[in-house]
């Protein structure tokens, strides 16, 4: 299998213009024997099981996104910096998705004592956001804190100003919850690059893309 | 040479209005783009577009201090309801008068310049 997945990945990079995104994070060998064969794989980092709950209370685990591409962010509702334009630039990636059922957005909150359930479903009716495409998390603060490292982006308690210093990164992840980019939410060049990657990775083959 | 002359025939206040046009333009960009948007456009029903000419009319005398302390509560912008809360700035007298020239002159609205005597008349009758 690791064999066909080399060939595949070869064969792609031999047509010019077949662009593929790389896999971040960190990887491991992993050498087992199948059928007396000694056969090494690369086992990448993916994103681990989580559970926390939407704007319509309705619970979301690792397994509501099982064969879905989406994207990951960090917010909150009463950001008065970054977000405004994180979230304008990601109703961009909304508008032009939405139609696709295996594709999902996901903005988890950082202050969750403020944005409570209630606050978050005010805040998607606000922005002009319905359905299932793009969800809006509500956790603890240490499940969300915990879940941010697995996505590489950086969110931090308030600092002595009352502020929540976080980045504004989106992250793309793919249908085996591996990350495959990173884009600064707040350029909307970068997002529109987003926009453009996603499209490449709905078109990966599933047998390459499989472990 | 048409540039120079253009230049030379405008009135000291083209030229004034002028300054505080493009200074103001830069302090939008560093304190209320993000929010409210590169075209002014706000953000859905989040944040509310700065395209209300009448809006900004009626409330002239108010902007300055709206921008100095913030604004929270419902408001009525182009006919939709907004009632999020804009925080307040430490931005001068001067640099309110600028980005008020800024924003009442761009995205549509036409109101003329808002210089700093104004901003400060205005800011000493806050509530």
């Amino acid at each position: 299998m690791g064999l066909l997945v080399i060939v595949l990945l070869y064969s792609a990079c031999k047509s010019n213009n077949q662009a593929t995104l790389p896999i971040l994070g960190n990887r491991q060998p992993v050498t087992k024997t199948v059928d007396g064969k000694t056969v090494t794989d690369t086992v990448y980092s993916t994103i681990p099981e989580f559970k926390f709950v939407n704007q319509y209370a309705d619970t979301i685990t690792g397994k509501s996104l099982d064969g879905k591409i989406y994207v990951a962010d960090f917010f909150f509702t009463t950001c008065p910096s970054i977000c405004p334009v994180m979230h304008r630039n990601m109703l961009n990636v909304y508008k032009e998705f939405k139609a696709d059922d295996n594709f999902r957005i996901i903005s988890h909150t950082i202050d969750p004592k403020y944005d409570t359930v209630p606050v978050l479903k005010k805040y998607a009716d606000k922005m002009g956001i319905s359905g299932n495409t793009w969800w809006l998390l509500h956790g603890t603060k240490d499940a969300t804190y915990q879940i941010a490292k697995n996505y590489l982006v950086s969110v931090q308690e308030k600092n002595p100003q009352g502020e929540f210093i976080h980045d504004g990164y989106f992250i793309l992840v793919d249908k085996q919850k591996r990350l495959r980019g990173t884009y600064d939410g707040t350029d909307p060049a970068q997002v529109t690059k987003l926009i453009a990657d996603i499209k490449i990775l709905k078109a990966e083959p599933d047998e390459a893309a499989a472990k | 040479m048409l540039v120079v002359l253009a230049v030379a025939c405008q009135s000291d206040e083209q030229v004034e209005f002028n300054r505080y046009y493009s200074g103001g333009s830069l302090i939008y960009q560093t304190h209320c783009e993000n929010c409210h948007g590169e075209k002014g456009e706000g953000l859905q029903a989040l944040i509310p577009p700065l395209t209300d000419s009448v809006y900004l009319k009626n409330n002239k005398t108010s902007l300055a201090c709206y921008l100095k302390n913030g604004l929270k509560g419902k408001i009525i912008i182009n006919g939709h309801p907004f009632e999020g809360e804009m925080p307040a700035t430490d931005l001068t007298p001067l640099e309110i008068a600028k980005v008020l020239t800024y924003v009442t002159n761009s995205f549509g609205n036409k109101a003329g310049i808002i210089n700093v005597q104004l901003v400060e008349a205005d800011l000493g009758k806050c509530r």
